[in-house]
């Protein structure tokens, strides 16, 4: 299928862009640093492309719906967008370089997807076939995502604080090339400023899917259960600028601990515990 | 009161107050609510996880509230005070946000126009009329001045989204609506289960603990049915179910209630009568068949017939042969499957297999007659969740409540601009809650607009 010849160039042009971002981090060259960009904008391009064609051939297999319906579909959409959120901050922040902290996210998810999951068009159990579908998928996949580009600049601002504090002279190579930390711990709240109200739509639009499928908007199974253990470390973040002794570097991990638990909620919660969203099961 | 007593509950409100509590009791509900996504949650405990327990293991859990954790006293105590560091920190900040937004300072102390950036401008117009034109300008630029004289100069004030600073509150206030739409659900609603075998009626529903709730009215299964997903490539119904659809119908004192004749109740299209909500949930079988049904269509002539045949019977087809059931099977994958006998006069028996999931397999065969397994009578079941929650409208409420706050609070930014005017010189002041780069651009413009006025 064409598709997924579109998707296997898309995640060799997220290659090439990570791999530019990493020569602009060491060689510090404003026209590589372009490269990244422009390099991750066509990738995600191709994606869309590849998505709508994936949306056709559904069809065609007498399936059709919309491609967020298995894991594979769901974390090649994950990458998609990983890299709009940064492209999008990239435009908005021009700080280009945390490309180099963001782009392997999104690289990873299309490796692992192209790799290892079955790209199968697999057909949609009933509870699924709803509208409310793909606002709760979209919804919190963009936010996911946002969390990723948070994630990234928090470690960027955790390794440029730790240089600072041992600096022996001004700190020079790499790390000369990072925004400052007090740009980085505002790009930080940024992303999570766009992730944040994502995921509490998410959340809501799941509750009043389940609530419109089912009858409960809310029955602590572990998916959700988790999306709210998500929701209340990022809370806490948001807080925590609000706080002494918790700004910069403990707010830095607690985006970084976000993350983890952002991807324990959508991986880990499928592969270790058992509940509704069993359609991004492995089997 | 004395001064310790007064100390004592100025240090409990405090604690109350406290950011530091928020923080912690956020992190403590993060950590705790991962228990019950490990542990097992009553009702859906099976014997097998028992089995895989000691005895002391379950009577820890037990007493910890393990087993229904988001629903033991420790867990909820931790709502309850997540709520009342809500309400507290709200009650505590809630007035100088209100002051500071419906009485704003209108003159800028020395502190402030110490700390807000600030641009300077040489004046040549008359004092009087340079506070003419630059309150025009405000207002038209940005927006209407207030205009104070402070001895022998002008400080002019204007804002724009001062509401925005709310913004917080809004979500803060949209939690605590949410979890009383939850409260009104829990006091005042149902959940439960009904399960209607083909052509039976209910009158009561299952609860959560098993208890037996009065609907009020009947609800009739008229008919259950079950559609597969096809293979690829015309291959016939696959083991996987596309839709599965109740007809029901709802009557109460014994008359059908109009508009609920034959009504139509599908996954995710639910049916609401009377408070009560029904979801299509589940299906199964609830007795076993004794007749299976097959069309047996002539290659030849093309004439169809219909045969019911009975496990052990002799069933007399057209062609003055006989068919019997011979044994029948139901694998996963595979579906049900009946092993047929045909006998006829002269000849050997013809034994074959016959799949209810593949109408068209027995084709291939090339005897004359064509076997297709269209069903049996055994009955099915739908399984239907009811729900009725006076408080679920609260809780919407409270979501969307959530989200416009969120867009307030993050997105909307509180902006202030003043004006000191004195003899011969202005300067220009501008502050701004949120996305300070963003405002930055505005007020250099702003400033460059004021610049080439050359007041
Ligand atoms: C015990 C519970 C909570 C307390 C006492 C509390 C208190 C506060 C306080 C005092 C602020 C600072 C307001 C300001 O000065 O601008 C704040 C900000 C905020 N709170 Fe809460 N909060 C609580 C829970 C939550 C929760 C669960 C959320 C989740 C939606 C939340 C969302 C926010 C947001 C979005 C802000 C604005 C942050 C920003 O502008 O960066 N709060 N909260």
């Amino acid at each position: 299928m064409l598709s997924a010849k579109l998707y296997n160039i898309t995640t060799i042009f997220y290659m090439l862009s990570t791999v530019a971002f990493f020569g602009y981090l060491a060689g510090r060259n404003r026209y590589i640093g372009l490269a990244g960009s422009a390099l991750a904008w066509i990738g995600v391009a191709i994606q869309t492309v590849a998505a709508g064609l994936r949306w056709k051939e559904s069809y065609a297999v007498g399936l059709g719906h919309i491609p967020l319906a298995n894991l594979y579909e769901s974390v090649v959409f994950f990458s998609w967008s990983i890299v709009l959120i940064f492209g999008i901050i990239d435009l908005k922040y021009k700080y280009r370089v945390i490309g180099a902290f963001v782009m392997p996210f999104a690289l990873l998810g299309m490796t692992w997807a192209q790799l290892y999951l079955p790209t199968d068009i697999s057909p949609l159990m009933p509870a699924l076939q709803s509208n409310w579908l793909t606002y709760h998928v979209l919804t919190c996949f963009l936010g996911y995502a946002a969390f990723a580009v948070a994630c990234g600049v928090s470690i960027m601002y955790l390794i440029k604080a730790r240089s600072e504090t041992t600096a022996t002279g001004p700190a020079g190579g790499l790390l000369a090339m990072f925004p400052p930390t007090k740009a980085l711990d505002e790009l930080n709240y940024k992303a999570i400023m766009v992730g944040f109200p994502l995921l509490t739509l998410g959340i809501i639009t799941g509750a009043a899917w389940a609530n419109y499928a089912w009858g409960t908007y809310w029955s602590w199974d572990p998916k959700e259960t988790w999306s709210l253990i998500v929701w209340f470390i990022y809370a806490a973040f948001l807080h925590a600028r609000f706080t002494k002794g918790w700004v910069g570097r403990r707010a830095a991990w607690l985006s970084v601990i976000g993350f983890a638990a952002t991807i324990f909620c959508y991986l880990g919660v499928n592969l270790f515990l058992s509940g509704l969203h069993s359609y991004g099961s492995l089997k | 009161m004395s001064a310790n007593e007064r100390s004592f509950v100025q240090q409990i409100w405090d604690f109350f107050c406290s950011l530091k509590l928020t923080i912690s009791l956020l992190i403590t509900l993060a950590i705790t609510s991962i228990i019950g996504t490990i542990i097992p949650q009553f009702p859906n405990i099976d014997d097998r996880y028992w089995a895989t327990i000691s005895t002391t293991k379950r009577a820890v859990y037990d007493k910890l509230g393990f087993f229904d954790m988001y629903h033991s006293w420790w867990f909820l105590a931790l709502l309850a005070l997540f709520t009342i560091n809500l309400i507290s920190c709200s009650i505590k900040r809630l007035p100088h946000v209100f002051k500071f937004v419906s009485q704003p300072a209108t003159t800028l102390s020395d502190a402030q126009q110490k700390i807000f950036p600030s641009r300077d401008f040489k004046l040549s117009a008359p004092l009087e009329e340079s506070k003419e034109r630059l309150a025009a300008f405000l207002g038209a630029e940005f927006s209407k001045p207030v205009i104070t004289k402070v001895d022998h100069h002008y400080h002019f004030f204007a804002q724009k989204n001062p509401w925005c600073r709310l913004g917080v509150y809004v979500v803060h206030f949209s939690i605590v609506v949410i979890f009383l739409g939850a409260i009104i659900g829990t006091l005042f609603g149902y959940k439960g289960f009904v399960a209607i075998v083909e052509g039976d009626s209910v009158n009561s529903m299952q609860d959560r603990n098993g208890k037996t709730i009065p609907l009020g009215f009947e609800v009739h299964c008229d008919q259950f049915t079950v559609n597969y997903y096809n293979a690829p490539g015309g291959g016939g119904p696959t083991g996987i179910p596309k839709s599965f659809k109740s007809i029901v119908t709802i009557s109460e004192n014994g008359k059908v209630v109009p508009g609920y004749k034959n009504a139509r109740l599908i996954v995710n299209e639910p049916l609401t009568y009377k408070g009560f909500t029904f979801y299509q949930s589940s299906y199964g079988q609830a007795t076993d068949p004794t007749t299976f049904y097959f069309s047996v269509r002539d290659r030849v002539t093309g004439k169809v017939e219909q045969v019911a045949l009975r496990p052990g019977d002799q069933t007399r087809l057209a062609d003055g042969r006989s068919a019997t059931i011979v044994d029948l099977t139901d694998n996963p994958g595979e579906g049900l499957v009946a092993f047929l006998q045909v006998t006829g006069k002269t000849g050997e028996p013809q034994q074959f297999r016959v799949f209810k999931d593949q109408p068209n397999l027995d084709e291939l065969r090339g005897d004359r007659l064509i076997f297709a397994f269209t069903g049996t009578d055994a009955r099915m079941y739908t399984g239907l969740q009811v729900s009725k929650d006076p408080g679920v409208w609260v809780v919407w409420t409270g979501c969307i409540m959530m989200c416009l706050g969120l867009c307030i609070a993050f997105f909307m930014s509180h902006k202030r601009v003043w004006i000191v005017l004195s003899p011969g010189h202005a300067r220009l002041f501008g502050n701004a809650s949120k996305n300070q780069p963003a405002f930055q651009a505005e007020f250099e413009a702003l400033a460059e607009k004021l610049h080439s006025l050359n007041i």
